[in-house]
């Protein structure tokens, strides 16, 4: 009889000292063994949690069980006929908080390996060059959507699935939005990025690059031209502490860090003409996954000390604990219960150092975390040559300035109903666009409501 | 979207005016915006200064000033080749309106990005004195259609090759501080575009007068669409983004002693690529490299 659960498959890793010199992917991916093997302990459990909790009810138990069976080719149909982006969700899901989180054989909040499966078999079908032909009933309708991230290409995918004319704006000269610019290579590889987009593509999505709703076509000309209008522009606006310094050379927000490296390919500095500088003593301010992703990188790009500098404790850290753990063997060093006052500088305008202040926690606040207080007179200097603000993000002022009809709340997201339709009738958005900084999945879940309630609309109207 | 070059001119030794193909730019552009292009796929997104539109013709016309690789390498490009890619219009436009008497000041290529302005702002029914200026007669671009466009223009240079020997901000500072007269005309608006240290210069002459100044800032920038945050300013204690606030600025309020320091922070880097990029150049015209010859190994004999 065979042992019910057992043990975890490990998924193997370059090791902590290999990563910190390249960029290439940390895990290494199942082989077929392996991922069988991880597959047959799932318990096939009727209730089906894992997709009971997963934001877009991907068909989990019937891919596990296409591996397990050895049918790989079998379990990729069954993933990308309802996820155009399995090797992406596959490498940056927050499993542990869905489905392996509620995975009977999860005893750590780790069951069933469900992400990096999800990765094997979608990198086992990009291997073989293996895509699913889709019949396309072809319909008039034009449908715009603003933004290339996550949220709107889902959203592209299954309009287009339905026959829709799917036209995808996208400002940058890549498509992809955070995929692009913000997740690292060695977590996220810029090819599985690109060859997933490249399938959107040959199903008859239209990309316009390098197109600003609101600068390059008036958004209410836009609204005239389509039938239905998607917005997923996200929440791409970094956040500053505004505090004494910031004018600094070598002070960064995390968005230009990342995008430097990630979009620009700074890390390949001369074969790549975008410059980087990274000293080699960096702070990171915050803790979130976004934080973990920059200091990361610094490590990678040469920096001897890298420093996690947060206001609260680990036990409040937003991030994914893979991504702390990673950080952690990469010898990332993690200071907690203190928070930055100032900036200090020195005569030529280059960052030195930070002043920092002890904090205490006191009571939870509007977040349900204890609220951190600075411990007056703790102050001291950390030396610094580089700085990072990892804060948070918020959405685009400019695409929003443009399009002033759209009903936004006080932070600057946008105002959906349950239908994820904006104030304007046949205007729909999702993802980091209404909800400030949240995840990949989250917002394929929003694109893909949104789809179905524009298809609905554009349907009903037909009749 | 690539775009195509259909007109390559060079204006004076290290500066080129290009006509290129970017219809959604063109019809879209007003005086005082700006575009980011990239020269090739591996090319750093650079901000360039758009000096004329036609809109019926599709064609915008960029001037840059060759320096650094970015530049350099796009100035070797010719009529029919591609930009690999080009956004924008980026920024908000100019303020046109009718202020009366406005002085136009420019510099390098901050002539260019100042020409449709000043076309725009004379459109409207302003006095448009410019006052422009260069090192040698020879580095002056633009002097012909500045001339067409403005009401009267003042010329300087640093070795009085031609108009008067000087700095644009000398002229300007003598009509403001002399006494009141034909010679001194009252003034409404200044506007300077041009090297952020002459910017600068600009606004201390016209700051004890409390006349209206506009800067248009050329900082570094990434994305241009407010996501990085390379390109911040600061006017007094306020954070602003030069991409999506600006570019440009009142001009008593900008700091600019960041705008001069952060301009600075790359060029150790830019520097080696350009070093890196002209070596490369040698090696391929001696014909001892081959065409696509990796950078990295050539920094490294």
């Amino acid at each position: 009889m065979i042992k019910i659960g057992g043990r975890r498959v490990p998924m193997r890793e370059l090791s902590p000292e290999e990563r910190i010199k390249n960029f290439s992917s940390v895990p290494l991916g199942y082989t077929e063994a392996e991922a069988v093997r991880e597959a047959q302990r799932c318990l096939q459990c009727r209730g089906v949690p894992c997709e009971v909790y997963c934001p877009i009810h991907l068909r989990v138990l019937d891919m596990i069980r296409a591996i397990a069976a050895r049918r790989f080719q079998e379990a990729f149909f069954i993933i990308q006929a309802d996820n155009p982006l399995p090797a992406i969700t596959g490498r940056v899901c927050p499993q542990e908080s869905q489905c392996e989180g509620v995975c009977p054989l999860a005893q750590d909040g780790r069951g069933l390996n469900i992400g990096k499966l999800e990765a094997f078999v979608a990198d086992w079908a990009r291997a073989r060059g293996l895509r699913e032909k889709l019949q396309i009933k072809e319909r008039p309708q034009r449908v715009a959507v603003i933004g290339s991230g996550p949220a709107g290409l889902i959203c592209a995918y299954d309009l287009r699935r339905w026959g829709y004319q799917v036209v995808v704006f996208e400002a940058l000269h890549k498509a992809g939005g955070v995929l692009q610019y913000g997740i690292p290579a060695f977590r996220l590889p810029t090819e599985v990025v690109d060859y997933e987009i490249s399938y959107l593509q040959e199903i008859g999505v239209e990309f316009r690059l390098n197109f600003f709703v609101g600068q390059n076509i008036p958004f209410a000309e836009l609204r005239r031209d389509f039938a239905a209008i998607f917005i997923g522009t996200g929440a791409g606006a970094p956040l500053f502490l505004g505090i004494e310094g910031e004018n600094l050379k070598g002070v960064y927000s995390a968005n230009e860090f990342l995008i430097r490296v990630n979009l620009m390919k700074a890390y390949r500095f001369l074969e790549y003409d975008t410059p980087i500088i990274c000293g080699r003593r960096v702070g990171v301010i915050g803790a979130g996954n976004v934080a973990m992703d920059a200091a990361r990188c610094a490590r990678r790009l040469g920096a001897e000390e890298v420093y996690i500098l947060y206001r609260r404790t680990r036990k409040e850290s937003p991030a994914r604990d893979e991504e702390i753990q990673h950080a952690l063997e990469e010898g990332i060093i993690w200071m907690e219960l203190v928070a930055p006052r100032r900036f200090l500088g020195d005569e030529k305008g280059w960052c030195r150092g930070v002043e920092l202040v002890r904090m205490r926690l006191g009571e939870p606040d509007s977040s349900g975390r204890p609220r951190p207080l600075p411990i007056e007179g703790s102050e001291f200097v950390l030396e610094l040559e580089t700085v990072i603000e990892a804060l948070g993000t918020t959405p685009n002022r400019l695409f929003l300035k443009q399009a002033p009809e759209l009903a936004v709340n006080r932070w600057g997201l946008i105002q959906v109903d349950d239908n994820l339709q904006t104030n304007l009738p046949g205007v729909f958005a999702g993802g980091d666009a209404i909800r400030g900084n949240a995840t990949v999945i989250l917002a394929l879940g929003d694109g893909r409501k949104a789809a179905a309630a524009i298809h609905r609309q554009l349907s009903e109207a037909e009749r | 979207m690539k775009a195509r070059i259909i007109e390559r001119r060079q204006l004076c030794p290290e500066i080129y005016l290009y006509k290129i193909e970017a219809p959604h730019v063109a019809e879209r552009f007003r005086p005082g915006q700006f575009v980011i292009i990239q020269t090739h796929e591996k090319g750093e997104r650079i901000p360039l200064t758009v000096a004329e539109a036609q809109p019926e013709k599709g064609i915008i016309s960029l001037v840059f000033q060759v320096v650094g690789k970015s530049t350099l390498h796009l100035s070797l490009l010719q009529k029919g080749q591609y930009l690999e890619n080009c956004v924008g219009p980026l920024g908000n436009p100019s303020e046109i309106r009718r202020f009366g008497r406005v002085v136009c000041v420019g510099g390098g290529t901050g002539i260019a990005c100042l020409w449709p302005i000043l076309k725009a702002l004379k459109a409207v029914g302003n006095e448009v004195l410019t006052i422009i200026g260069a090192r040698t007669a020879e580095r002056l671009i633009l002097v012909e259609e500045i001339r067409q466009a403005s009401s009267q223009v003042f010329i300087t240079t640093d070795d009085g090759s031609q108009g008067e020997k000087g700095l644009v901000t000398d002229v300007l500072a003598r009509w403001i501080n002399s006494p009141a007269g034909a010679s001194s005309p009252a003034i409404d608006r200044v506007i300077a575009i041009g090297p952020a240290p002459m910017m600068k210069k600009v606004a201390e002459v016209t700051r004890p007068q409390r006349i209206k100044t506009i800067v248009s800032l050329n900082t570094i920038m990434v994305d241009g669409t407010g996501m990085c945050g390379s390109c911040r300013v600061f006017l007094g204690q306020t954070m602003k983004l030069a991409c999506i606030d600006g570019p440009e600025f009142d001009a008593h309020r900008v700091n600019f002693d960041d705008v001069i320091s952060r301009l600075e922070m790359f060029r150790q880097k830019e520097k080696l690529a350009l070093e890196t990029y002209r070596r490369q150049l040698a090696a391929q015209r001696e014909g001892l490299a081959p065409k696509e010859l990796h950078p990295k190994r050539l920094s490294s004999d």
